[in-house]
């Protein structure tokens, strides 16, 4: 292990199959209480439609269950780890007390048909975290129905819709920079729209004489990240929601970066008319190795006619309880009510921070990342010296001249203890290295990660052989990604039936 | 504030070195007239004590303890304590979609067997990570099918969940998807002949739930037999997993989308849960979501990659297979355990018992004076009884008694007049059972 390696070492890990091959029959990890009803005849009662055995499904113990996953989760890297700067991720401290108050028995078994009389306090909680969502965006109304960020895309552009065909005419186009998150044209294209790429400037902003040029009367919506994916906040944001708003258009504000913001400015006060915010992103909770999330919509008064049914709303007798009678709704987009074990969590966060944590955590956000482009900046090249705000972008420019790329910088990173930046996003920049700190690093993790980052930009200089083939001290090394794609094995089969075939 | 790393000098030394005497600097960019002179109006700042005071509070403001008869899309079904204990792992649920692999093999391999247990139960040949939930899975299981065929409409049963097909209205809407239904008959199944005559040539999908809304098992052989034959794709969705313990495996369908919350997902108010798409692997292309794959590292050694990521829309853009990005994925762990601890013959025997269960219940409804209602079909857990009194006034007597009684179909059926539908599970008991139908009979 190379001595300038200070925060990780290696360790023995553990090695574990698929859980298939630990299976043997008679092996169980569950009884059943007794039965205290007859019991029945299984193929009387569904006859043909009756299921013959379950094939392969594994039989196993408890210890080698706990074991089995164990050992998988140790073959993990973690916010729990250390830090995750993926950019756009908002990789932040998720607090226990959030896990804790979310699995509480009478929230976590509540079955959401059960009656309205008895759903009070979770009733209540979707009022509160609304009310409070629309406090820190500045925003009118808000739905918490949508599933994750894209879903939230999803639901914002079909209110857009739906108030634009309320006016008489729905249009055709969404606007999008070249900077932004795939599923902004992605979810564009579900709604019915065509989607138009909108040049960004010299300092990574949206460039106002084409935005000029390219609004007319076919243009719905802009969909624009603020700050952007170059961490850039949009300067003339209030002269770009008056572009749009001089022609009818609307600007959709996507609140992935929401974390440089919240307690500093509100996207309401500034012009935008429509946003979704990620509460596995800014609101703290889990990314779960990849969700659940929770994407809330929240608009201003023009478009609430529109929002999802059911809304919560204040009944005259003062209680809680749900409205389904919307004539003008966009509709559902998911079952029951959105992912309500992370609204549990989101306002759980809120509640241990308050307006002055919140705030204090927006501040600390922004100083990691500068603190990060002023120490890099140099080692790395920063393509746009515009303001940074909580992310950083920088490129593999100096570091190509020896042949290493920005995901071979990144593998390196692994070895020195740290999980990965962004790779090769966003697109405007050509070899990304997108660094997003959050609040939650110490100056001494961050002193940590400037030292690896310093570190790697030597060795491309000085022995760049290192890097390309990095990492080293993983149990397992750079995979093939592309024979995974090429003869994709999607499951697991036995032995036998690979060799049948 | 506690979730913050930092001192006030550490902040002060920071600012020094990147030459700006105050944080304000950093937020110079934001013009001035936008920038929050005070505080956001929320409440103070609590101590975790009080967090958990409050929350307490909203919970049993709630109500607890009750047995329930709901079910309709989301079920009481036992947890096993080991499910929280690992998912509680921060190595697990404090990790990010494993786009590096090197250091994301626990989560790859754990999708992996996810994927490879939901074809084992529902025969198909290949299943994603995860969609959001059964509502938008089976809207995009339609999508798929017309990107699959060329063809743009669907057809959808009026047995299939009233809120799955509220959502797939939302989605087809704009995309040029044109949707007609298909009636049940009086076994609360698929009115074959009906489905016969909506499906045409230019039918792209037709979308059944089996065990249906009503809870009985659709015919899907047959079903798919009428859809083949136009040259459609036949989509079932599933929203009780746990019938897959002993209801044949809808192994004739082309898409299958799973709501997987029964196996071991909290009820939580109606979210997160799981949905899950599963197919044949000549349609695997035309898959919305994430998958994984295994692929060996340059020892050759056996790892697992997200693969096949040009479906996705961080590569494809507009023309992605979905806008699909953040999963469900905690939740599909949850069920994986869920799936390796009661395993190949566990969940049989769970399935029998919710069987029998529901069978005993709805004996003695029937005897206590209640119609069942479309019995001339097999049911799994779930059932539809006719009642004399209003089911909202059994409810209410039901509540007093702390039993959450059945889901009165009035509001999506309106034509069922006083049906309503009744869930039992293994953890119903048959003390509840029996109280529940004293008062049916009234």
């Amino acid at each position: 292990m190379n001595s300038k390696i200070k925060k990780a070492t290696t360790h023995i890990s553990q090695n574990e199959g698929l859980i298939f091959e630990k299976s043997s029959p008679g092996k169980k990890a569950y009884k059943l209480p007794s039965l205290d009803v007859p019991a029945v005849d299984v193929d009387q009662i569904l006859g043909k439609a009756a299921r013959e055995d379950l094939g392969q499904m594994p039989e196993v113990s408890e210890i080698e269950i706990i074991r089995h996953f164990t050992r998988l989760s140790t073959w993990n890297y973690a916010v729990d780890h250390g830090m995750y700067p993926l950019g756009s991720c908002t990789m932040k401290y998720n607090a226990r007390v959030n896990e804790t108050v979310a699995r509480l028995g009478g929230l976590a078994e509540a079955h959401p048909y059960q009656p309205e009389r008895i759903s009070q306090g979770a009733l209540r909680i979707i009022k509160m975290l609304s009310d409070q969502l629309i406090e820190i965006t500045g925003m009118d109304a808000i739905t918490l129905q949508p599933a994750a960020g894209a879903h939230g895309e999803l639901t914002g552009i079909l209110l857009v819709r739906a108030y634009l065909e309320s006016q008489g005419n729905p249009r055709k186009k969404i606007l999008v920079p070249d900077s932004a998150h795939g599923t902004n044209p992605a979810t564009a294209a579900m709604c019915g729209y065509a989607v138009e790429n909108l040049k960004s400037n010299a300092a990574g902003m949206v460039d106002m004489a084409s935005l000029e040029a390219q609004v007319n009367e076919d243009v719905a919506a802009l969909m624009l990240t603020n700050p952007n994916t170059l961490g850039v906040f949009e300067q003339e944001i209030h002269k770009i929601a008056d572009v749009l708003h001089a022609k009818g258009a609307l600007l959709y504000m996507d609140g992935a970066n929401m974390n440089a913001l919240v307690g500093k400015v509100r996207p309401g006060d500034f012009g935008a008319d429509v946003m979704h915010l990620n509460l596995h992103k800014t609101f703290s909770t889990p990314h779960g190795g990849g969700g659940p999330g929770s994407g809330p919509v929240a608009c201003k008064k023009i478009l609430e006619p529109f929002l999802p049914t059911p809304v919560v709303i204040t009944k005259p007798d003062g209680t809680l309880g749900f409205d389904y009678d919307r004539p003008q709704s966009i509709g559902r987009v998911r079952m029951f009510y959105g992912n309500f074990g992370m609204f549990v969590r989101a306002l759980a966060y809120i509640m241990a921070n308050g307006p002055e944590g919140l705030r204090q955590t927006t501040e600390d956000a922004v100083l990691n990342a500068n603190y990060i482009r002023k120490h890099l900046q140099g080692f790395y090249e920063l393509p746009y010296d515009t303001p940074t705000m909580h992310e950083v972008v920088f490129s593999d420019r100096i570091q190509t001249r020896k042949g290493i790329k920005t995901g071979d910088i990144a593998k390196r990173l692994i070895d020195y203890g740290f999980h990965p930046y962004t790779v090769s996003f966003p697109l405007v920049v050509p070899g990304a290295l997108m660094i997003e700190p959050t609040e939650s690093e110490s100056k001494e993790e961050l002193d940590q990660f400037i030292d690896a980052m310093k570190q790697i930009a030597r060795e491309a200089e000085e022995s760049p052989e290192i890097i390309a083939d990095a990492p080293y001290h993983t149990r397992v090394t750079r995979l093939d990604e592309t024979a995974a794609a090429r003869k994709p094995v999607l499951r697991w089969k036995p032995q036998g039936e690979l060799v049948a075939k | 504030m506690r979730y913050l790393p930092k001192s006030q000098s550490d902040r002060e030394a920071m600012l020094s070195d990147i030459g700006v005497k105050s944080v304000d600097h950093l937020f110079a960019a934001i013009p001035e007239e936008y920038r929050l002179a005070g505080d956001l109006k929320i409440p103070r700042s609590y101590a975790e004590s009080e967090i958990v005071e409050f929350f307490r509070d909203r919970a049993a403001e709630n109500g607890q303890g009750y047995a329930t008869f709901l079910g309709a899309g989301a079920y009481s079904h036992y947890r096993p304590v080991v499910i929280d204990a690992l998912v509680s792992r921060g190595e697990f649920f404090t990790a990010y979609t494993p786009y590096q692999p090197e250091i994301a093999q626990g989560t790859l391999q754990s999708i992996f067997e996810f994927q490879s247990m939901i074809c084992e139960l529902t025969g198909m040949d290949v299943a994603n990570a995860s969609m959001y939930d059964g509502s938008t899975g089976a809207a995009e299981g339609l999508m798929m099918a017309v990107r699959v065929t060329g063809r743009h409409k669907s057809v959808i049963a009026t047995s299939v969940h009233p809120e799955y097909r509220e959502v797939i209205t939302t989605y087809a809407r704009h995309q040029g998807m044109p949707l007609a239904t298909v009636a049940h008959d009086k076994n609360g199944r698929v009115d074959l002949e009906a489905l016969d005559k909506a499906v045409d040539s230019e039918t792209a999908g037709v979308l059944i739930q089996s065990p249906n809304f009503f809870g009985t098992i659709e015919d899907v052989a047959a079903i798919a037999d009428i859809v083949h034959k136009k040259g459609a794709l036949l989509v079932v969705s599933i929203a009780e997993a746990v019938s897959l313990g002993i209801v044949k495996p809808p192994a004739e369908a082309d898409i299958v989308s799973l709501e997987a919350q029964s196996f071991g997902v909290p009820l939580g108010f109606g979210g997160p849960y799981c949905g899950v798409m599963a197919t044949r692997d000549k349609f695997v292309r035309q898959m919305p979501g994430r998958l994984v794959g295994e692929t060996a590292d340059r020892n050759g050694k056996r790892g697992f990659v997200l693969t096949l990521s040009t479906r996705e829309q961080h590569i494809r853009r507009e023309k992605a297979t979905s806008n699909i990005c953040t999963n469900q994925a905690l939740v599909a762990l949850m069920c994986n355990i869920f799936m390796t601890i009661y395993g190949r013959e566990g969940l049989k025997e769970l399935a029998q018992q919710n069987l029998a269960k529901a069978h005993y219940a709805a004996e003695q409804f029937k005897k206590s004076g209640a119609k069942l209602m479309f019995d001339g079909a097999p049911f799994f857990n779930e059932f539809v009884i006719q009642t004399k009194d209003d089911p909202h006034n059994i409810n209410d007597r039901l509540l007093e008694q702390k039993i959450i009684g059945g889901f009165p179909l009035k509001k999506f059926y309106p034509e069922l007049g006083n049906a309503s539908l009744w869930c039992c599970t293994e953890t119903t008991t048959r003390a509840s059972i029996d109280a529940a139908a004293k008062e049916v009979a009234r």
